[in-house]
């Protein structure tokens, strides 16, 4: 029995290790810059590109393709990541290991990853800047390109800082002028010398739009100008604005410190940046961020509510056959499918309470919904909806747990009940009742369903907490990682490009919940030392 | 230098009173009994469910500023009529009486009596001791915590005279703030009493103080009960015949939820009235 039991553990622990590794080695070859290969083709290869003979491009997966006519014959084939959508129409090219007639790796071929179209892949011919050609054999080029592209990124965060922040103040600010107009008209009062201001205000922040616009549109024209003439492994040449480089290396001359320190960077943008190009490129933090304010919100409000009803059922209620039935009802909660929380969710937090809160205090947004549409606080309360039955039975046991002897003693040295349970009772069960947290939280944060209906989004403009007052948006849209990994994996344009992404993600979440779950864990073994129970 | 006078006066006070064991052997009690009727049971019935009831028809008077222990066999009723005293027992489902008990004369089942109010004249000491997982400190001004006080004068003060009233103040001073859960078994059943008489109560009721303690922690807290009459009234229920012997004043034998006997220690144990407290005590039976 020793050796049974032992085994189906052994086999469970053995598909828990299995995942894992597959995810961490999907998620950050992601990041592992692969050398780039340039594949000669024998003569008439369906492998070809443009009728090209030579292609280049990053293997990303060696397997063998069954051959339909002949059976039971297979053919080792490469999946080759090639680059240069925007030239060949995809981004991944299949190649029969029998046509290959010979492989190289130039050292003077480069991946650059761009704001569109995925990365390029190829040789650097030319730079055309100012009129000027400077072609690729001159002394400095690469350190002139380095340049080059250094400055349009500066350039690009520009234009960025520009439209987002100081246009969308504006904007901001041009909304909220139009939106107290509206509610003093609501309000029924005469609003005429209001208008004239307002009309004032509304001409001069027009005229700051002109000026930032145009200034953004010299900018973004200046992202144009110059342009970077490369040679495809096809033979195809092709200038690419310098404006569209977001950072280039030589994948076939990097040094081992070289590659790591791609790594990281790869790493460390992944973490930092926002999406790009349909979520497929960039980084997730607007995900992350998302994710861990929810996962937040939600035991902020799971922790308080469970408690006080785990109080009520365990020290006040008479136990009889009617809070048995409470008690089953709850644990029975925890089983209701995920997308039916999400349902009830949207029925009655989303266009209930929201919809309520709307037309009570923002009548002069409405048919916008401010509050009755989904956002970060709907999400957070309908996921600690799910997970309290989990805070509810933790908390319960722990209240259990706490020794008569102590009860006994607070309620002889003249305590009332609700003395007893807040100084003596609480206190002991606090590293229960964080277990209980522990276990909602990681149910809540891998939860995706339930979101979906009740604010997650693709893709938000802004975070739910950020410089703008009043800091916290708890009514904004949110992204998630969970729901990003869906996203990406079966949503996007492009899954295979994603692929690597997907997991890259899956990693993330699977490290975000493991970083909130220890950080329980630590304040419950703080805890549980400050209040170990008594030596018998 | 003021804590330093008290210390004076308070072992200046403390010697001439007579040891435990004299105080039992030498009757009548030195000092005057200011009321032998502080505690009164009139025709007292438990039951914890309707059908099993625990004590019939208990009557008896418990004196003031005197050591009463209750004995008997397991199951006698004895530690029931002790949680009796401070409705400790109202924690149980089902439970029912009849007759009356009062305490310096209330009815202490009067229903506008609060309980709380009750309890904070009566201290309580268990079987097993039960600190708080809290500091020394904390655990001796519980019941001043949650009474409101947070004068930190005014209960460095009550710690201080409770430790030193349990006789644990020496050996404690220096760590007041540590937790009470690293202290020895004798030590934390001494906590407990410095809790319980923390609040300045009238009755000490202790349950079995000693049982789970080796013998020199249980001489330590015999000495220390016969200090404690001097100020309070003080019952004890006990199992160990010799201990109620050497710290009590009065004897109560309960069999069987009876009051079999009830009488000044030295006649219970020299010249037994009854039959059944003579086999008991002579070890013939129980």
């Amino acid at each position: 029995m020793v050796w049974f039991s032992g085994m189906w553990l052994a086999i469970g622990l053995l598909m828990i290790v299995t995942l894992l590794f597959v995810i961490v080695r999907n998620g950050l070859s992601l990041f592992w810059p692969s050398q780039v290969v340039q594949i000669e083709l024998v003569e008439g290869s369906s492998a070809a590109i443009q009728g090209a003979s030579t292609l280049a491009g990053e293997v990303r997966k060696r397997q063998d393709k069954r051959v339909l006519d002949a059976e039971g014959e297979v053919i080792p084939e490469l999946q080759l990541f090639v680059g240069n959508r925007d030239a060949y129409g995809f981004g991944f090219r299949y190649v029969d290991q029998s046509d290959i007639a010979g492989q190289t790796y130039p050292n003077e071929i480069i991946v650059a990853e761009r704001v569109e179209y995925g990365d390029l892949i190829g040789y650097p011919v030319a730079l055309k800047v100012d009129g000027e050609v400077i072609t690729a054999d001159a002394p400095g080029f690469r350190e002139r390109l380095k340049a080059l592209v250094a400055e349009s990124n500066r350039r690009r965060h520009e234009i960025e800082e520009i439209e987002k922040k100081k246009i969308g103040a504006i904007n901001q600010e041009m909304q909220k002028l139009k939106l107290s107009l509206r509610k003093a008209e609501l309000s029924g009062l005469p609003v005429d010398d209001l208008r004239h201001s307002i009309d004032a205000r509304t001409a001069t922040l027009q005229a700051d739009y002109e000026t930032l616009a145009k200034e953004a549109s010299t900018l973004r024209a200046a992202q144009k100008t110059d342009l970077l003439v490369c040679r495809l492994a096809t033979g195809a040449e092709r200038e690419i604005p310098l404006g569209d480089l977001i950072h280039f290396y030589h994948p076939n001359e990097l040094s081992y410190p070289g590659r790591v320190a791609h790594f990281f960077g790869g790493v460390w943008s992944f973490l930092s940046e926002d999406p790009r190009e349909a979520n497929t490129e960039g980084g997730v933090f607007p995900a992350i961020f998302g994710t861990f304010v929810m996962t937040l919100l939600m035991s902020m409000v799971v922790v308080p509510f469970g408690v006080v009803a785990a109080i009520y059922l365990r020290e006040y209620s008479k136990q009889g056959p009617l809070v048995r039935a409470v008690r089953i009802a709850v644990n029975n909660l925890a089983g209701v499918p995920s997308i039916v929380f999400g349902v009830f969710g949207l029925g009655f937090f989303v266009y209930l309470v929201g919809g309520s809160i709307d037309s009570l205090f923002y009548p002069e947004r409405l048919p916008t919904p401010t509050f009755g549409t989904g956002g970060i606080i709907w999400a957070a309360l309908t996921l600690a909806l799910m997970t309290v039955p989990v805070v509810i039975v933790s908390t319960e046991e722990a209240l259990a747990a706490v020794s008569r002897g102590a009860r006994e003693a607070s309620l002889a040295s003249g305590a009332s009940k609700w003395q007893t349970i807040r100084h003596i009772v609480l206190p002991a069960s606090v590293p229960g009742i964080i277990t209980g947290l522990v276990l909602s939280m990681a149910r809540g944060a891998g939860e995706v369903a339930p979101l979906m209906l009740v604010g997650v989004v693709k893709l938000a403009p802004t975070l739910p907490i950020d410089g703008e007052f009043p800091f916290v948006h708890l009514e904004r849209k949110f992204m998630h990682l969970g729901f990003h990994i869906y996203d990406l994996g079966f949503q996007s344009p492009d899954s295979e490009a994603a692929k690597p992404m997907v997991f890259a993600t899956t990693l993330l979440l699977i490290a975000l919940v493991v970083v909130l779950n220890a950080a329980a864990i630590i304040l419950r073994e703080r805890l549980r030392r400050k209040y170990a129970s008594s030596a018998f | 230098m003021e804590n330093v006078n008290n210390l004076k006066e308070a072992k200046t006070m403390s010697l001439p009173s007579p040891s435990p064991s004299s105080s039992a052997d030498s009757a009548p009690v030195p000092g005057p009994i200011r009321r032998p009727d502080y505690i009164q049971v009139r025709k007292f019935c438990f039951n914890y469910t309707p059908d099993v009831r625990v004590l019939h028809h208990i009557t008896m008077d418990i004196p003031e500023n005197e050591v009463t222990a209750f004995i008997g066999p397991s199951g006698c009723g004895k530690t029931t009529l002790l949680r009796n005293f401070n409705r400790m027992n109202d924690l149980i489902d089902g439970i029912s009486h009849e007759g009356l008990i009062t305490v310096d004369g209330q009815d202490i089942f009067d229903p506008n009596l609060e309980v709380i109010s009750l309890r904070k004249r009566i201290g309580m000491v268990f079987q097993k001791s039960n600190p708080f997982p809290k500091s020394i400190y904390e655990n001796v001004v519980y019941s001043l915590r949650i009474a409101g006080q947070r004068d930190k004068g005014i209960l460095d003060e009550v710690v201080e005279r409770s430790l030193r009233g349990a006789a644990l103040w020496e050996e404690v001073k220096d760590r007041l703030q540590q937790s009470a859960l690293g202290l020895s078994g004798g030590q934390m059943q001494r906590l407990c009493i410095a809790r319980a008489i923390a609040n300045q109560p009238h009755i000490l009721l202790m349950d079995e103080p000693c049982s789970a303690l080796d013998p020199i922690a249980t001489a330590k807290i015999e000495e220390l009960i016969g200090e404690l009459k001097e100020q309070f009234t003080v019952v004890i229920v006990t199992h160990n015949m010799q201990q109620a012997a050497r710290v009590s004043d009065r004897t109560a034998y309960f069999y069987l939820g009876k009051l079999i006997e009830m009488d000044a220690t030295k006649k219970i144990f020299s010249n037994p009235t009854k039959k059944e407290t003579e086999d008991y005590i002579s070890g013939r039976f129980g």
